[in-house]
């Protein structure tokens, strides 16, 4: 399942990189971890001063930065009052849709939109059918989304990959789903740290957990190890823990699952 | 055509202030300016002049509608929700004076920085609820352009409040209030709480209660610093100095019940510099009492307290300072990453800190052995003796554990009933309190903030009422009593 879903969404989500470190956009963002070089450099300090001296420019800045807070409050509005008419299934299914992520009800075909945001409405009729599978990758959602995410009662698999809003908060929610998630992924999330994953030791039916690539962390290998500790029964894919570790000159690993001393 | 910046809180009238009291100025040199001026006035005029044009940047405004005593995050939060809740910009002037600026004694800085939902009064549920949908949300609040966004480094790991058999009871009636108010907390048996925890020995426990959201604990450092930057950027003037004096006027009143009563309003207050005799008198219409474990000594600067015994008149702030130690030592084969804050029936407590098998905790020593709080020093023995046998009981990991260091702070503690008071004083007509938490002001701090910043521009609380918070209680003898302290 997870080749399907990387195999669809490699390139897709390769050409969605590129835009979120734009000039004036990346500026405005709220997340700090993006490093910006050369031109961007003096761009932003040519920014910081004219909104040192200028109380226009930074009224300005100002409003630019609530209008992006709350298009994300907007897209993560609630709709659990579709789950009277249409049931929990498709009223979470809805929700990702809408953000653009992807939807896999169970022994159906996965649902996708579009480049244009449209998807096909035939998963309003499956009613009773739950969703297995969920694919919200690059998607904006943030604490209060989850609220529709965690109608899907039965989710055996979520990919939250590269989502800018899912932070250690978010994945306190995520023990409701502790009797049916198997397949949980947070690679490249920015704002996920060690402090979050702590609390996925509810999850006990986890069987892989992908930490990859996650900057926030501040000591990838020992993490691995502690995770690895805590979701005994759990497949924690990520990090290469002797990473960092230094090889002495005639040791070298055989292979990287044994443990090479320091 | 851009208008020039002007440095905050100077409005147009800025020509006719009296120099002295300016910030900065409006070219880009004026430091530079002042000084080539005050080197002409000299040279010009006879003899060995004194200072013709003093440096009073040091000193607080002479004018300013509200003085908040005390820069800890109750004071900065007050400060923040008066400037946030202002019907207009740059309708209030607000002063923070702090008399320490490195908050080498302070409480937030010392705190262990917890938040966590399970009290036993509903009031303080939704206090530390909307604190946690604040810490949750800081960078929306807290918001500064320019400034990077704030990592508070949140674990929410939630808590674990043990409890014996005689105290079963009441746990369970306290989790159905916390979940009644929305709190996320579940109930667990020993045996659960074995299967869950297996380092935990479940000897003793007859019941516990577990925060599953909203709880656990961050950095108190990175709250104050947020909002100290924030309450910059929005013009709220910080003084470092010490409130000596409190000019009053007094109005003698008749009562409905033909009573007479005196009314105190402050209208100045004097604010001593470190190390010098120098004070500057502000004038001021609000004064916000959020000096934490000393707020007793600034009520008696306002004559609380001062009357026969009994009496309205004579009934004390009942706050004072108590000092708790917190240990942080190493234990290699300790409890793993999913370890909750853990309270144990003794009141011994622990917690993880950061990666390294390291856990930091304490417990709060019964009455009779309270250490005298005249100073932040730590005793060891009273971890050896009274801290670690009730761990090493309860996490049979922590029988060989080494202690790396410890620190003791303050608790502005309320002998009365151990709960916050928060809202005016009936006699002294403008002064608010909001100290005397016990413990778990840092936790309740964006909300009592919000509730006192209501309390003085709508005159009620909006949001959340605080009314059995009132001064009123200490005079009429009704306790508010929290059961969950530690």
């Amino acid at each position: 399942m997870w080749d399907l879903v990387l195999g669809d969404r490699r390139i897709n989500s390769l050409r969605l990189v590129a835009p979120m470190w734009n000039g004036t956009r990346g500026i405005h963002r709220l997340g700090g971890a993006v490093v910006p070089e050369g031109n961007q450099k003096k761009e932003r300090k040519m920014l910081q001063f004219l909104n040192n001296h200028f109380y226009d420019v930074e009224a300005l800045r100002g409003y630019l930065l609530q209008r992006e807070m709350s298009k994300v409050h907007l897209k993560n509005r609630s709709f659990t009052w579709l789950e009277e008419q249409h049931g929990p299934y498709s009223a979470g299914a809805f929700f990702i849709l809408k953000q653009g992520g992807a939807v896999k009800f169970r022994d159906k075909e996965w649902i996708r939109p579009d480049k244009y945001g449209h998807f096909s409405p035939e998963f309003w009729n499956f009613r009773e059918v739950p969703v297995e599978a969920v694919d919200a990758s690059d998607c904006e959602i943030n604490y209060e989304g989850l609220d529709n995410l965690l109608l899907l009662k039965e989710l055996q698999s979520l990919s939250l990959q590269r989502c800018p809003h899912v932070d250690d908060w978010c994945l306190s929610r995520l023990y409701p789903l502790v009797d049916s998630l198997q397949e949980l992924s947070l690679a490249g999330c920015p704002r996920v740290s060690e402090r979050g994953l702590a609390c996925l030791h509810h999850l006990q039916n986890l069987r892989r957990l992908d930490i990859s690539d996650l900057p926030a962390v501040s000591n990838p290998g020992l993490t691995q190890i502690l995770v690895e500790e805590m979701l005994p029964n759990c497949q924690v894919v990520g990090v290469d823990w002797a990473e960092g570790l230094k090889l002495g000159p005639e040791e070298q690993p055989q292979d990287t699952a044994s443990p090479v001393p320091a | 055509m851009i208008r020039r910046v002007l440095p905050h809180g100077l409005g147009r009238g800025l020509l006719t202030r009296r120099p002295g009291t300016r910030r900065g100025g409006f070219s880009l040199d004026w430091d530079g300016k002042v000084s080539e001026i005050k080197k002409k006035i000299k040279s010009i005029l006879p003899g060995t002049p004194c200072d013709v044009l003093p440096d009073t940047s040091h000193l607080p405004p002479e004018h300013s509608d509200v003085v908040i005593v005390g820069g800890g995050v109750l004071g900065l939060s007050v400060a923040y929700w008066l400037k946030q809740l202002e019907n207009r910009r740059g309708g209030m002037r607000v002063l923070v004076v702090e008399r320490d600026h490195t908050y080498s004694q302070a409480s937030t800085g010392l705190s262990v920085g917890g938040i966590c939902q399970q009290f036993s009064l509903p009031e303080n549920i939704q206090l530390s609820l909307f604190s946690a949908s604040f810490l949750r949300n800081i960078n929306e609040y807290l918001a500064v352009t320019n400034a990077p966004p704030l990592d508070l480094q949140f674990n929410p790991s939630g808590y674990l409040l043990l409890a014996s058999e005689k105290d079963a009871a009441a746990m369970e009636s306290n989790v159905k209030v916390q979940k009644q108010e929305g709190a996320k907390v579940c109930l667990m048996s020993p045996d659960q709480l074995r299967n869950k925890f297996p380092w935990i020995n479940t000897e003793g426990v007859a019941l516990a209660s577990y925060g599953m959201e909203n709880e656990g604990w961050f950095d108190p450092w990175c709250l104050l610093h947020g909002l100290r930057q924030k309450l910059t950027s929005m013009g709220v003037f910080f003084c470092q100095g010490e409130v000596t004096r409190f000019v009053t006027s007094s109005q003698r009143m008749m009562t409905t019940d033909d009573e007479m009563v005196t009314l105190k309003s402050i209208h100045e207050v004097h604010v001593k510099m470190d190390h010098s005799l120098e004070y500057q008198p502000v004038e001021c219409a609000i004064v916000i009492n959020a000096a934490g474990a000393w707020s007793a000594q600034i009520a008696a600067l306002a004559g609380i307290g001062k009357g026969p015994p009994g009496t309205l008149q004579g009934t004390k702030l009942p706050v004072e300072p108590r000092k708790r130690y917190v240990y942080v030592w190493h234990c290699p084969q300790g409890p793993g990453l999913e370890t909750p804050l853990v309270a144990d029936t003794s009141g011994a407590y622990f917690r993880r800190e950061g990666l390294g098998s390291n856990y930091l905790g304490g417990r709060s020593p019964a009455e009779e052995e309270e250490p005298d709080p005249a100073n932040l020093e730590v005793d060891h023995d009273f971890f050896q003796e009274k801290v670690w046998p009730h761990l090493a009981l309860r996490v049979p990991a922590f029988e060989t554990l080494k202690v790396q260091t410890a620190w003791a702070g303050y608790y502005d503690y309320n002998t009365f009933d151990q709960n916050g008071v928060v809202g005016p004083h009936p006699l002294v007509v403008n002064m608010y309190f909001a100290t005397g938490f016990s413990g778990h002001g840092l936790q309740q701090a964006p909300g009592v903030g919000r509730a006192v910043a209501e309390m003085i521009l709508e005159g009620s609380f909006q949001t959340i009422d605080l009314s059995p918070f009132l001064f009123n209680r200490f005079y009429l003898g009704e306790k508010t009593h929290e059961n969950n302290i530690m």
